[in-house]
């Protein structure tokens, strides 16, 4: 194995340059060591001008989310060694306007993520003093892998269609929604609804699936889309049947 | 400048649940959470085990005390703790009325597992990504409530104080660098433990003390510094925490023998399957300290990245580490290149949580009116001298809510203009920011070198064990890389997310609570919990059933003073585990 390996990452500062450009650093090339280790080394070591956002290091924060040699990535779950000899290209994930160097801008994501309503919303709540609400394990299984969303935004990143209408919900967003909805805690799901099939819901999204071959975290959204195509869809034609029903 | 009633700083477990503390409790107050990442990038997102709260039938909240009590070696004050086990219970159903997918029997009541000095099964999880889901849950629960202001990615440098009362913070927004003084009617200090003044710890980048720091400067006391845990399993390069429930499903320490080593150290006899409160399921500072012992012996297995036991999980099967510990075999897989379910773990002793923080009382109050603290940057203290696995989510629930509503109930009696000496510490902080960033361009130090000089020092100084000359010598080195942190260098001259600029705020945070640990570790002449004094290996109660109050004297330098621990129902006594 090689000592070294090349890191070529995208720089972009706003008051130097107009467009991001390439800077080559060499970083040691260990066993373990993750693509951020290579770049927490360029900022301490060669240049502390770099900026990325990084905070646990073992890939459930979301913070360090990162376009390594093209694929959306946790710059903290991606190791150097796999790239061997390099050189490994780092970019600021795609589909989202660029603050800094690798530092990405995702308040749309955040703006959007309210809309979907993400948290129990009953018609009664019981009292605390009642105790919990029964869930059996089977329960917790329907929507389980869809509450393990760290909102990291490879999805997004990886989504074709957010790369062409940035208006749609996105994948995350719908998978959170999903997760309340098949919650048996929850009876939001009418309230959701609107926002969910609506022409920046899940009706605009293609099936490509590129959302859930990104998600680090085994989440699949395009499944949950998928899913909720389909609740949608047998309510549209329940709705023709009976118009007045509520439900 | 703006103006909100309430400013929390810090957006994890504790902050968002003070925050909605404040919202429930007065929904007229303007209430705001400022915090250096969005809040479900914080650290409360790595916890993994679980949240401790009776709720079996057969459990007691005397029995949740009194493993708390002589967890901490009897430095916990006992009407703190009778407070936090009685409300436990309440505020984990509430995260579950909010949402959060605890395991579940399959009756489809919550799931309970054993965990480390404690004595009956009381240990809530949702898997082993308790903290995860939890803050997640806070997180998108808070979304609803709209009235909550989010300050993401602002990082507070100072809390403003005149006559010994807070009335809010300047900070600074990270994509702009923009500089803003924030007032309010109370704040409320959120920002978690400071892991990262060591050099090996599970802690995230962002656990810097920050609060800690902040408080102390603006004359806040801070309490019982010189308890820093040191969790005995990490895994040897990353530190990457390998959960406590590990051991509490039965994974045994190994030494290099295979040797169940613990039996060793007055922690009981082995047994096949998990006996609580014996062996592998003893408390955290006795682990880390028997391994130290193994180290000397040399019974440890040397590594690239330090000496190192092994956690034996492989005869728990696929099928329940799948269950109960998909995370920690994840984990394994990705950063150790190891399945647990076929191979032993490597770990090792690191730095962990810190017991000590800005000195509150119950209500989260501390020294300064308007000033209140709440998880894991506070110390009440429930912890003492030892803090037990999975008290402390619960703990930043508990007196997350509790600060969160006397802070309400303080701002709500006094909505009135800030004092004009308040508005010109503002001004004199943007001076004193733009000014740093101009002479330290000018600087020759690496920030890096600083940090890492400062964290071996850390290590060599305050680590599981400590003695006289090694803490005077660490105060020593830390005057010496203060100095040199004036010549710290800053290259990056932009305004726009500028991460070296907030390093070297960060670094200075952790040189402030660095001195503060050593100052209170040096005068602690007694062995307690995680504070091990070879000089002094004993216990003293008669000197010392006290907490350490440290504060910062108008020359920068520290004062270390005492305050009796309250005592309500259990005398100072032995701890006992495995027998």
């Amino acid at each position: 194995m090689a000592d070294e390996i090349t890191l070529e990452v995208a720089r972009y500062r706003p008051e130097l340059e107009s467009e991001p450009v390439m800077e080559s650093f060499q970083v040691p090339l260990r066993e373990h060591w993750a693509v951020l280790d290579g770049l927490t080394y360029v900022k301490d070591q060669l240049d502390g001008t770099l900026s990325f956002r990084w905070s646990c290091r073992m890939g459930i924060c979301g913070s360090c989310g990162m376009t390594v040699n093209g694929e959306p990535q946790l710059s903290c779950a991606t190791f150097l060694t796999d790239y061997a000899p390099g050189p490994v290209r780092v970019e600021p994930l795609r589909n989202f306007p660029v603050i800094r160097d690798l530092v990405i801008d995702i308040d749309d994501f955040m703006t959007k993520l309210p809309e979907v309503k993400p948290w129990i919303i009953r018609d009664v709540h019981s009292p605390v003093e009642e105790g919990e609400y029964l869930q059996t394990p089977q329960e917790l299984d329907e929507y389980q892998q869809f509450s393990m969303c760290i909102n990291c935004m490879l999805c997004y990143s990886a989504c074709p269609v957010y790369s062409l209408e940035p208006d749609f919900i996105g994948p995350a967003a719908i998978a959170l929604a999903q997760r309340y909805n098949l919650d048996s805690r929850d009876e939001g799901a009418e309230e959701r609804r609107a926002v969910l099939s609506s022409p920046e819901g899940i009706w605009a999204c293609t099936f490509v699936g590129e959302c859930s071959a990104a998600c680090p975290k085994g989440v699949d959204p395009a499944g949950a889309i998928q899913r909720y195509k389909l609740t949608a869809a047998t309510r549209s034609i329940k709705d023709l049947l009976m118009p007045r029903s509520r439900r | 400048m703006s103006f909100h009633d309430v400013v929390v700083i810090g957006g994890g477990g504790a902050g968002l649940r003070a925050a909605i503390a404040v919202a429930e409790t007065n929904p007229a107050l303007r209430v705001a959470v400022i915090s250096k990442v969005y809040p479900m990038r914080s650290h409360t997102v790595s916890a993994e085990g679980g949240a401790a709260a009776v709720a079996a039938d057969d459990d007691t909240l005397d029995e949740h005390a009194y493993d708390t009590v002589s967890g901490s070696d009897w430095l916990c004050d006992q009407d703190a703790v009778e407070a936090f086990v009685a409300e436990a219970p309440r505020e984990l159903l509430r995260l579950e009325h909010w949402g959060c997918p605890w395991s579940r029997q399959p009756d489809g009541r919550i799931a309970v597992r054993a965990f480390g000095g404690m004595k009956n099964r009381r240990t809530w999880f949702a898997a082993d990504r308790t903290g995860f889901h939890l803050l997640h849950t806070l997180f998108q629960t808070a979304l609803s409530y709209s009235d909550i202001v989010r300050y993401d990615e602002w990082y507070v440098t100072k809390i403003l104080v005149d006559d010994g009362r807070a009335y809010g913070v300047v900070a600074i927004e990270l994509s702009t660098g923009r500089i803003e003084t924030i007032t309010a009617g109370a704040v409320i200090v959120c920002t978690g433990g400071c892991g990262r003044v060591y050099p090996f710890t599970t802690n995230a980048n962002i656990k810097t003390g920050d609060g800690m720091a902040l408080a102390y400067r603006a004359g806040a006391a801070l309490k019982d510094m010189e308890f820093v845990q040191y969790h005995p399993t990490g895994l040897p390069f990353t530190g990457i925490l390998i959960t406590e429930a590990a051991r509490a499903e039965g994974g045994w320490l190994l030494n290099k023998d295979g040797y169940r080593y613990l039996q060793d150290y007055d922690l009981g006899t082995p047994s096949p399957t998990p006996v609580l409160r014996s062996m592998e399921l003893g408390p955290r500072d006795r682990l880390s300290q028997a391994f130290v012992h193994e180290l000397d012996k040399g019974r440890t297995i040397d590594t690239p990245y330090g000496p190192i036991v092994n956690l034996d999980l492989r005869h728990l099967g696929a099928k329940l580490i799948d269950a109960k510990l998909p995370f920690v075999r994840e984990l394994c897989s990705k950063y150790q290149n190891i399945d647990p379910v076929k191979e032993l773990v490597p770990v090792r002793p690191v730095v962990h949580y810190m017991m000590g923080g800005i000195h509150t009382g119950i209500r989260g109050e501390t020294s300064l009116e308007g000033l209140y603290a709440a998880g894991e940057v506070a110390c009440v203290s429930i912890n003492g001298a030892n803090r037990l696995g999975s008290n402390s989510l619960p703990e930043c629930l508990v007196f997350g809510n509790r600060a969160g509503r006397a802070a309400a109930v303080h701002a709500g009696r006094y909505r009135h203009a800030v004092p004009p000496a308040i508005e010109a510490q503002g001004r004199d902080e943007v001076r004193r920011l733009t000014e740093d960033l101009t002479r330290h361009s000018e600087g020759h130090e690496r920030i890096a070198d600083i940090r890492t000089e400062m964290q071996a020092t850390m290590e060599n100084g305050a680590g599981i064990y400590r003695d006289g000359d090694s803490l005077a010598k660490a105060a020593e080195q830390l005057e010496e890389l203060r100095s040199r942190y004036t010549h710290a260098a800053i290259d990056d001259h932009s305004t726009r997310f500028n991460t070296e600029l907030i390093a070297l705020l960060e670094l200075g945070f952790m040189l402030d609570v660095a001195e503060s640990i050593i100052a209170c570790a040096h005068r602690r002449e007694e062995s307690r919990g995680a504070h091990q004094r070879t000089d002094f290996p004993a216990r003293d109660d008669e000197r010392f059933l006290a907490h350490s109050l440290v504060r910062r004297q108008p020359d920068g330098t520290s004062r270390v003073t005492y305050l009796p621990v309250t005592i309500t129902r259990w005398p100072p006594g032995e701890r006992v585990y495995g027998r």
